[in-house]
Order: structure tokens, then C-alpha cells, then sequence
């Protein structure tokens, strides 16, 4: 039982992010004929069965933990959207990096994109935290290092999506924010080892390695139903921000020079091609 | 390009903070508004805790550390005002130099406006809340000098990145203030230790924290800068 599903739910996962990135790259770009709704129903579909196979092991089918009980369950999604949180940020540094040596459109739009996912499932994941400090701290919020640096971290991630609100220039909106997210990214190694560093009360991270064997499968289960849906959001997130700079980038006053190395964008459709 | 000597990269951070220090000595507006306006910090601080000495004594160093925090603000969008109002910065990217040189001299230039205020600010503090240097001077200008500079790096190239975006004011400190939180806690924990002794021996792995911190955000400051100033 134990293989099958591990095995399952690892091959839909991997299978569903393959797609994902087949999708990004066929249909986000705007404009794209590609249609990409079947495939991205079917993403959705696997992560919705993932995700209720997980949440009945998690609620039903795994024991109690010995000391705290029931409370122990939240582990199940509060661990998994914090891994995705790091994933999407550790991929926001690595775009950022990516940018400064080759300007693109795409990596300016993949890495808004995953900053804002990695700020959604950052915040969902320290909510879901308090909510769990409470029964078993007795509070909401401790001045642990792990929960002040997370907490550090997205404020700081918070920063970086003003940045991209308040630069009107494309370019120089693409360009600031890749530095501040390389600078923003130091951060996340930080957080991953802070309760290595500073042994206090937030548990070493779990890990397959670190959580008990009866519980195991069903954080796996849940883990890779999550990382379904960050592909997900990232998907869309990703297409929503590179329409948003072709429609910038097309006006003819802003059009970057080709000279400079900038990709060369089409129009959005509908709109006359002498524009450009 | 034989006949076109590139000025070296000391040589050009010197004329450019000489450049920059001398305006500053000219002027002097700016460095008596941020004296007027940390002094008045502390003084707040002191109000808003209310007449409690014992309490204002054991918090002096984070108070410290955020009057020339919210000085360094005002400092540091200043500090390239002054290049967009002539369209300097183009000036100095024409220049036949290193643009690094213009984050050096920049960010040491704020180094030293924070050191220099930082060195006004301990003797009022000392008067107010009622402290004693209990390790001496050394160890309380090593800190000066490393959280002065823990926050002129990342300050340096965030005001340069704010200073050209809409709502300036709004996006410096909310860019700044988050990433230097782990330097202000540092600086402000040492800055403790030197006011009321250190029997643990604690002081040492907090310079070790700071060092690290400006090693990291200089390195990363130098090597991205000039991507910043680009047109």
C-alpha cells in the first residue's frame, strides 16, 4: 500500500510539473494557439485527488501523535506550503540571477511570478503556524528565530512586490528587481537552517527523514498535491505577467531598442502590426 | 582606447567621496537636520517609555540604533538627490572610471555621516538615560563603525534604486528596513554589552555577525551597482 502510493502520488506530481513547464513554454506566452485548457484541467483534477487522498490520510488515516495528539495533524499542509514557499523563492533568485546575465521578458515575468506565489503560500504557511502555536505553545506568536526570520523574509519579499508597483519603466522595473531579489534571496538559506543555528521552540525542520514512518506518506502525499498546485499558480501568475509587459512594452514610445539585446515582442492581438 | 587612461578604482573613489564630503561641508544642512532629528528620537524615546531611568538605561542601545536607523533614512535618499538635480549621475557614468567606485565613495560616504552623527548621539544618550560606558571606547566604536556600515551597503544601493522610482520616500525604508534587521540587532546587542559589561564574552560573536553581514551585503553591492545605474 505503502509503495504504491508513494510511487502514485510521486508520478502524478512529477508528470503534472513536467507539464506544467511543456504549458509554460507552448501556451503562456500570449497570442500562443496553443490550447492548453485540457492539459490544465487535468493539472488541476490530479492536484484536487492528490489533495483529498492526502487530507483524508492526514485527518483519518494516520495515528495521533503521542504527545500532542490530534493538534499535530496541521503538519500536513503547514510543512508542505512552507517547503513550496522556499522552492518559489530559492526560484525567484535563481530568475533574478538569470536576468542579469541575459534579459528576457520570460525571467522578468517568472520572477514576479514566483515571488508573489512564494509570498501566498509564505503567508498561508505562517498563518497555519499560529494557528498551531496556540494548543501547544500557548501562544500565537513567539519570538522564535525560525518564525522571526520567515516573518523577516516576507516583509522583505513584500518590498520586492512594491518595487515592481512603484517603477513605471519596464526595464529599469526588470533590472532594480532582479537586484533586490538576489539581495532579498540571501535570506532563504537563512530561514532553511535557522533552527539548526538557534536551537529554541520551533521543532528541527521535518523532513522524510525527521517525521515518524506512519506519518510519512501522507506529508508526501500532500507535499506533492502542493507542488502541483505552486505549478499551478505559477502558470498563471507567469502568463498574467508577461501579457501585463507585452501590453507595456508595445506601446511605441517604450518599445525596448533591439540593439541592447532585449527580445524582440509581438504585438498583443487585436492590435494593428504597424504599431510596432 | 591607449590614449584614454581609465582612472584606478582607489583613485576614483577618493575624488568622488572628497567631491561628495565637501559638498556636504559647504552645505552643512543636511548633517544639522539629521543631528536635530536623532537628538529629537532620542528624546522621544524617552517620553514615549516615560520618566523610568532603569528602563531607558537597559534599552539604550536599541534606542540608539533606531534614532541613526531612521537618521540613515533620511541620509541616504539624500545622497543621491543630489546627483539627479544637474543630471550628475550621468556626468559620473560618462566618466572614464569604474562605476563601482560610485558605490564605494557613496556608500562610504554614508559610512561616515552615520559614524559622525553615531559619535554626537553617545554623550546625549549617556546624559538622558543614564548609562556608563562600562567597556570603554574601542569596543563602542567597532560597533559604530561596523552597524554604520551594515546599513550604509544595502542603504547605498536601494536609495539609488528608490531615488529614481515613484513614492521614494515610502519605498527606501520599506525596502531597507526589513533586510537590516539582523545588523540592527546585532549592532544594538553590542552596543548594550559595551554599556553594561560583558561577563559572558558575548561581544565577539556579535562583531563576528556583523562582519559577516557586511561582508556579504558590500560584496553583493559591489558586484550589482552598476547594473542599478545603467540607462
Amino acid at each position: 500500500m505503502h509503495t504504491v502510493l508513494q510511487v502514485l502520488s510521486a508520478a502524478a506530481a512529477l508528470a503534472s510539473v513536467g507539464l506544467g513547464i511543456f504549458l509554460g513554454v507552448k501556451w503562456a506566452p500570449p497570442g500562443s494557439r496553443y490550447n492548453g485548457r485540457p492539459l490544465l484541467w487535468g493539472m488541476t483534477g490530479v492536484a484536487l485527488a492528490l489533495l483529498a487522498l492526502g487530507s483524508w490520510m492526514g485527518l483519518a488515516w494516520t495515528p495521533p501523535e503521542r504527545e500532542m495528539g490530534q493538534v499535530y495533524r496541521i503538519i500536513y499542509v503547514h510543512v508542505p506550503a512552507m517547503w513550496m514557499s522556499l522552492l518559489a523563492l530559492v526560484l525567484n533568485f535563481c530568475f533574478c540571477v538569470a536576468y542579469l546575465f541575459k534579459s528576457s521578458w520570460k525571467k522578468d515575468a517568472m520572477a514576479e511570478a514566483s515571488a508573489e506565489v512564494g509570498l501566498l503560500f509564505g503567508t498561508y504557511g505562517l498563518v497555519l503556524g499560529s494557528i498551531w502555536g496556540k494548543p501547544t505553545w500557548g501562544v500565537y506568536w513567539d519570538w522564535d528565530p525560525r518564525l522571526t526570520a520567515m516573518a523577516i523574509m516576507l516583509v522583505t519579499y513584500v518590498g520586492y512586490t512594491a518595487l515592481r508597483r512603484f517603477v513605471e519603466d519596464p526595464e529599469k522595473r526588470a533590472v532594480w528587481s532582479a537586484v533586490v531579489g538576489i539581495i532579498s534571496g540571501i535570506n532563504t538559506p537563512i530561514v532553511w537552517q535557522s533552527v539548526k543555528w538557534w536551537r529554541s521552540l520551533h521543532q528541527v525542520q521535518s523532513t522524510p527523514k525527521t517525521v515518524d514512518p506512519d506519518m510519512v506518506l501522507a506529508l508526501r502525499v500532500n507535499a506533492w498535491a502542493s507542488l502541483i498546485l505552486l505549478t499551478l499558480f505559477l502558470l498563471h501568475r507567469y502568463r498574467i505577467a508577461l501579457a501585463t509587459r507585452e501590453a507595456e512594452v508595445a506601446l511605441p514610445d517604450a518599445l525596448p531598442p533591439d540593439a541592447s539585446g532585449s527580445p524582440k515582442v509581438s504585438p498583443p492581438r487585436g492590435t494593428p502590426t504597424e504599431v510596432v | 582606447m591607449s590614449d584614454f587612461r581609465r582612472i584606478s578604482l582607489p583613485r576614483a573613489v577618493g575624488v568622488l567621496l572628497a567631491k561628495d564630503l565637501l559638498i556636504e561641508w559647504r552645505t552643512r544642512a543636511r548633517l544639522n537636520a539629521l543631528i536635530f532629528f536623532a537628538l529629537a528620537t532620542l528624546l522621544l524615546f524617552s517620553f514615549a517609555v516615560g520618566p523610568d531611568t532603569r528602563l531607558l538605561a537597559r534599552n539604550a542601545g536599541g534606542y540608539l540604533w533606531l534614532a541613526l536607523l531612521f537618521a540613515s533614512v533620511l541620509a541616504l535618499g539624500e545622497s543621491f538627490r543630489v546627483e539627479q538635480e544637474n543630471l550628475t549621475l550621468d556626468g559620473l557614468r560618462l566618466a572614464p572610471t569604474d562605476a563601482r567606485a560610485i558605490f564605494l565613495s557613496k556608500a562610504l560616504g554614508n559610512t561616515l555621516l552615520l559614524v559622525a552623527l553615531g559619535v554626537l548621539l553617545v554623550p546625549v544618550m549617556v546624559a538622558l538615560y543614564g548609562v556608563e560606558l562600562v567597556m570603554g571606547p574601542v569596543p563602542l566604536a567597532t560597533t559604530l563603525v561596523l552597524g554604520c556600515m551594515g546599513i550604509s551597503a544595502p542603504g547605498t544601493v536601494y536609495s539609488a534604486i528608490a531615488s529614481n522610482a515613484r513614492a521614494r520616500d515610502v519605498l527606501l525604508p520599506l525596502l531597507l528596513f526589513p533586510l537590516i534587521i539582523p545588523a540592527l540587532l546585532a549592532a544594538a546587542k553590542a552596543t548594550q554589552l559595551v554599556l553594561q559589561g560583558d561577563p559572558m564574552q558575548q561581544l565577539g560573536s556579535w562583531f563576528g555577525l556583523l562582519s559577516g553581514f557586511n561582508l556579504i551585503y558590500w560584496g553583493l553591492g559591489f558586484a550589482l551597482f552598476p547594473r542599478v545605474i545603467e540607462d
